[in-house]
């Protein structure tokens, strides 16, 4: 056969449901091509949790002799390096590879030369990324509870808790890789200057609170730390007055819806010239 | 029966700051046309093909692709075409497959759909046998086949190639071209931008020449060759010292000269006599080479430069 078949495919209907669809269909992409690289996927994301729980949990547990904030010591670092390490993997997911999908491997363009619209593609990225990211807590909370580290089954509120806190890191991310032309040396700058500190002072192995209070708004502007603090909420009930709850959740939605927004800007100036 | 254009273009203007990409041309392709957008490198045929596709916005006139603006009707335009871009842009971790498939989903085609064409579209591009072979491992013209097959995933009615056989060696653009021009008999209207001459030769109904973002002639590649060249072409070297000093004794055998720096371009319908009457003379050319005129040499003449300068 030499021909190629024409079966009368009907593009308009295509195109409208690309137009409802298409954030899906690009999901649906991103998903399958990143195929041949589950197994490392899956590996790391069990190696992660049972690296930084025999270290933090373990050893450095085994010298902190008191409770802290009234419970083991486990039990208090086990949310925290569960959102901080689904929150790593966000960061990841905004810098790099957003950048290639312009400048390497350019499947932005080719998304866009097929009927999706350039706001759809951020969307599809953020919706293929949460899958990924709840997986991955997921994974983390499993490996966690076989080390004993949840004390209440409402611990598994923390896998979609990780999951939001790792969006708000990736959204606004994502939509500033958007903007660069050239590889420099901004993402190292972010991963130094800005994940960094949001991880020193996100409360994960000790409370932001025991930090002095000028240092302390680091921890208020990270995502890492709303999320570990819902997380501790979720876990073993950590005492959080209403109005702080709200606080961290609305800040982490903000994050993503605004992040997103951005995004969907940053990726249309991009794109369409 | 008239048969409406399916892209028609007037005026059609980009400009990026001050510098003026697309300047004020006019076109129209009818269907089962294979259409050319012929120029050097920054000639502005990119440009027009991203405004085609509603991928750039243009700065003024009126563009409609199967009767549609590409500006408002994006996704609309851009189901009916197939894009097949200067990079390729494959999924190199993917198998040859794969990335057919995984392309298809940004037209939300279903699998059941995809799995069948994929397997007809890997025939159509020889590369059956390379079906599960990761993207990285397939030579370039193995890559531009894929690209080309993956444009064709949705039954595109018109196929954009940009630059369809740059980088590629004589043998796999040859084999690129027999597939083009298949799909041009099945009635496929193909627009492509080139600046090979031969390509345009090989595979256009009719073209356009683009430079510095105007259209400066237009025609099937025969008549803009009867219109500015001549059937036949004497290329001669004298060594770079003796070309220009030859212009003058040239010019007296024949009307029209080209002095390139290597070179020098005789035109003539019968170029064997003018180079009998040049050994004639005794002018004792290093190399000599009569050939057929191509649309190298009808852009050499409407604009006096090469076209790959």
């Amino acid at each position: 056969m030499t021909e190629v078949s024409f079966t009368g495919l009907d593009h308009a209907a295509l195109a409208r449901r690309t137009r409802r669809w298409g954030w899906l269909q690009y999901a649906g992409y991103r998903q399958a091509a990143e195929k041949p690289f589950f197994w490392t996927a899956f590996v790391t994301a069990l190696g992660n949790p049972v690296l930084y729980l025999v270290a933090m949990g373990l050893g450095l547990g085994s010298i902190v002799d008191a409770d802290v904030e009234g419970v083991r010591y486990l039990w208090f670092v086990a949310p925290g390096l569960l959102v901080a390490t689904v929150v790593s993997t966000g960061a990841q997911f905004g810098t790099w590879p957003i950048f290639a999908g312009f400048k390497w491997q350019r499947f932005y363009y080719s998304a866009h030369a097929a009927p999706i619209e350039p706001w759809q593609l951020p969307l599809g990225e953020g919706v293929a990324i949460s899958v990924r990211l709840l997986v991955q807590a997921a994974l983390f909370w499993l490996v966690a509870w076989a080390f004993g580290a949840w004390p209440s089954a409402s611990s598994l509120w923390i896998v979609p808790i990780a999951m939001l806190a790792a969006m708000a890191m990736f959204a606004p991310l994502m939509a500033y890789a958007a903007t660069l032309e050239e590889e420099g040396l901004q993402f190292t700058f972010v991963q130094r200057l800005v994940v960094m500190p949001m991880f020193l002072f996100a409360g994960t192995l000790f409370p932001l609170a025991s930090m002095p209070i000028y240092l302390q708004w680091i921890g208020w502007l990270s995502p890492m730390w709303h999320g570990t603090q819902l997380a501790r909420v979720a876990s073993y009930g950590l005492a959080v007055p209403g109005w702080l709850l709200a606080v961290h959740i609305v800040f982490l939605v903000a994050c993503v819806v605004g992040g997103l927004w951005v995004a969907a800007h940053t990726f249309t100036r991009r794109l369409v010239r | 029966m008239q048969r409406v254009p399916v892209i028609e273009a007037r005026e059609l203007t980009k400009t990026f700051g001050d510098f003026t990409a697309v300047d004020a041309i006019s076109f129209e392709v009818a269907p089962g046309e294979s259409f050319g957008l012929l120029g050097p490198n920054g000639a502005g045929k990119s440009t027009t093909m991203r405004m085609i596709g509603g991928t750039s916005l243009r700065t003024s006139g009126s563009l409609r692709v199967l009767g549609l603006d590409p500006e408002e009707h994006g996704p609309e335009v851009r189901a009916s075409l197939g894009v097949v871009p200067q990079q390729d842009a494959l999924d190199e971790e993917l198998r040859a497959r794969d990335n057919l498939i995984v392309y298809g989903r940004y037209f939300g085609l279903p699998l059941s759909y995809l799995g069948p064409k994929a397997d007809e579209l890997l025939e159509f591009a020889q590369l059956t046998e390379k079906a599960n072979a990761k993207v990285g491992a397939l030579s370039g013209g193995m890559k531009r086949r894929l690209t080309i097959a993956r444009g064709l995933v949705n039954e595109p009615r018109i196929l954009l190639l940009d630059e369809p056989t740059t980088g590629l060696d004589p043998q796999a653009r040859h084999i690129l071209w027999d597939r083009l021009f298949r799909l041009k008999e099945q009635g496929v209207t193909l627009v492509l931008t080139t600046h090979f001459m031969d390509e345009a030769e090989q595979l256009c109904d009719r073209l356009v020449v683009i430079d510095k973002g105007r259209i400066v002639a237009e025609g099937s590649p025969q008549e803009l060759i009867r219109q500015y060249a001549t059937r036949e072409v004497v290329e001669v070297r004298f060594g770079s010292a003796r070309n220009a000093e030859m212009e003058g004794v040239l010019r007296s055998i024949t009307e029209r000269i080209e002095v390139l720096p290597d070179r020098i371009l005789l035109y003539d319908d019968a170029g064997e006599s003018l180079l009998d009457e040049i050994n004639r003379r005794g002018l004792n050319p290093l190399t000599s080479l009569v050939r057929r005129s191509s649309l190298e040499d009808v852009f050499l003449r409407l604009t006096g430069r090469s076209l790959i300068d």
